[in-house]
């Protein structure tokens, strides 16, 4: 529908959209405290001037790396037995789906309790976030692999570890990027929400702290800005990764 | 001499809840090398899983297939099975799929192969095309040439252009017989296509309803290349309806 020059237009349009009607907003209701969009922008300059933007951004990004390369290290392989041996999904699928509905915000408490305050609470918050949409995409990666497929590999005298390496990850892959991608958006909205409690870096930290010491409103939205761009990128990042070959085939009819 | 593949007494039954089903009754035949076997039977008359356990893939409940007097326990290499859909791997490229099977060839001998198959099957210029690029005849052209690349002794085809148009179906039916002319292979072929067994085949096995059974063997002794048009074919193939039933209505026809 749109042309693609058109379509770099077509987002930045809505998006300048809002800024105009979020300004109006600010001036028509004389707030005191809600920043314009422009001393959003001065907040940020002026987080950065200070190397407090970095600092934080790195803080949030190396909790989320963390959490989340362990719960893919955990996850994938987890999943990809329970796709596989039905005795393993008996066995461990009423324990995920029972403990995947808990919130992680609803953790808080016991990480807190088991990790104290520090980097290790929002870093276990994040892997138990990440962990169970890795898990179930690609245990359902796994089921769903197409039998003709499997069939033809053991005509090859394709078994056991080979089959695995040579079949069932590639044919479960797709779905184990989608599971990767749904880990990744959730580990950052947990970071955010674990660093308000626990530690003091981070752009959670920066949204609470900016409030509580003085209640610079414009750096808590400037906070809320730069997680909204890093989420985007991260998100982004990971779309990339579904075009390559051997992830695209999925979605070609 | 020892036939090709040996199968004594094949039964079948599926448990299904209204109780044991047979769908295989006391199968026997043999196949010499380099015989191609057409194997026609009415729907659901459980063609496909007597070819299942003949490649392996199934267990028979009752009798014995060996090829080259060895049991058949599981599939092997040597008898590659060809399905009605493609099986090609979506995430390779038709060059990757068609070196899946070779286990240790050097470098050279796999482009060689490469290159050879493909041209054999008519696909120059879409070696590193994917599956979902190609057209289903293509893609069956495709797992043909994958099959052929690991030069398997037996050739299990499961009504294999069932999902192509009537004349893909055809150009494919005298690709298959150049290729035949060629190389040198066993073919166990399963069609409800009376025409195809006749023109592909040297021996028909007409299978009765389920419990499937033997129920006739035709030789086909015509020279090849056959023509679909000729008395003698006509012949058979009348006769061969008349068997499965509907005799009349191929009087009616011709």
């Amino acid at each position: 529908m749109f042309s693609p020059d058109r379509r770099w237009l077509a987002a930045l349009a809505p998006v300048a959209l809002l800024f105009i009607v979020w300004h109006v907003a600010v001036v028509v209701s004389q707030s005191l405290i809600f920043p314009t969009p422009w001393q959003v922008i001065v907040g940020l300059v002026e987080l950065a001037r200070q190397g407090l933007l970095i600092k934080h951004v790195v803080a949030s990004l190396f909790r989320v790396t963390y959490g989340y390369l362990l719960a893919a290290t955990l996850a994938i392989p987890v999943g990809m037995l329970m796709g596989w041996f039905a005795t393993a999904h008996t066995l461990l699928n009423p324990l995920v789906q029972g403990l995947r509905p808990i919130s992680p915000i609803a953790w808080i408490p016991l990480a807190i309790l088991w990790f104290g305050v520090g980097d290790l609470s929002p870093i276990f918050l994040i892997f138990l976030s990440s962990f169970f949409p890795m898990v179930v995409g690609t245990a359902a990666g796994v089921m769903t692999i197409d039998k003709k497929l499997l069939r033809a590999a053991t005509n090859f005298e394709f078994t056991g570890f080979r089959l695995f390496r040579s079949v069932v990850l590639p044919a479960a892959l797709p779905q184990i990027v989608i599971g990767m991608r749904i880990g990744l958006g959730v580990a950052w909205l947990v970071v955010v929400a674990a660093e308000m409690i626990a530690v003091n870096s981070g752009l959670g930290y920066l949204i609470i702290d900016s409030r509580n010491a003085g209640n610079r409103y414009d750096l808590v939205v400037a906070g809320m800005v730069t997680i909204g761009v890093i989420g985007f990128l991260l998100d982004g990042l990971m779309r990339r990764l579904e075009r390559l070959d051997e992830v695209r085939w999925r979605y070609e009819t | 001499m020892r036939a090709k593949i040996e199968v004594r007494g094949i039964s079948k039954t599926f448990p299904t809840r209204r109780g044991p089903l047979a769908v295989l009754d006391d199968i026997s035949f043999s196949v010499g090398e380099g015989e191609f076997v057409a194997i026609i039977g009415p729907s659901g008359c459980g063609k496909s899983t007597l070819l299942g356990v003949l490649a392996g893939f199934e267990k028979a409940d009752r009798g014995e297939v060996s090829v080259d007097g060895e049991p058949v326990r599981e599939p092997r290499r040597t008898g590659i099975f060809i399905f009605q859909q493609p099986s090609l791997f979506p995430w390779l490229n038709l060059e990757g799929n068609l070196v899946f099977g070779l286990n240790g060839a050097s470098p050279e001998e796999r482009r060689r192969l490469v290159a050879h198959y493909i041209s054999l099957v008519g696909l120059e210029g879409f070696e590193h095309a994917f599956p979902y690029q190609l057209s289903g005849g293509m893609q069956q052209r495709a797992e043909l040439a994958r099959a052929l690349m690991v030069r398997p002794e037996i050739l299990y085809m499961d009504e294999p252009f069932g999902a192509l148009d009537a004349l893909t179906r055809l150009r494919m039916r005298a690709e298959l017989l150049g290729i035949l002319s060629r190389e040198r292979h066993t073919v166990l072929l399963v069609t409800h296509d009376v025409e195809e067994a006749l023109h592909l085949a040297d021996r028909v096995l007409l299978l009765s309803p389920r419990p499937a059974q033997i129920q006739t063997v035709i030789d086909v002794t015509l020279p090849r290349p056959r023509l679909l048009s000729s008395p003698a074919l006509l012949a058979l193939k009348a006769s061969i309806l008349t068997e499965l039933g509907i005799g009349e209505v191929a009087e009616g026809a011709v």
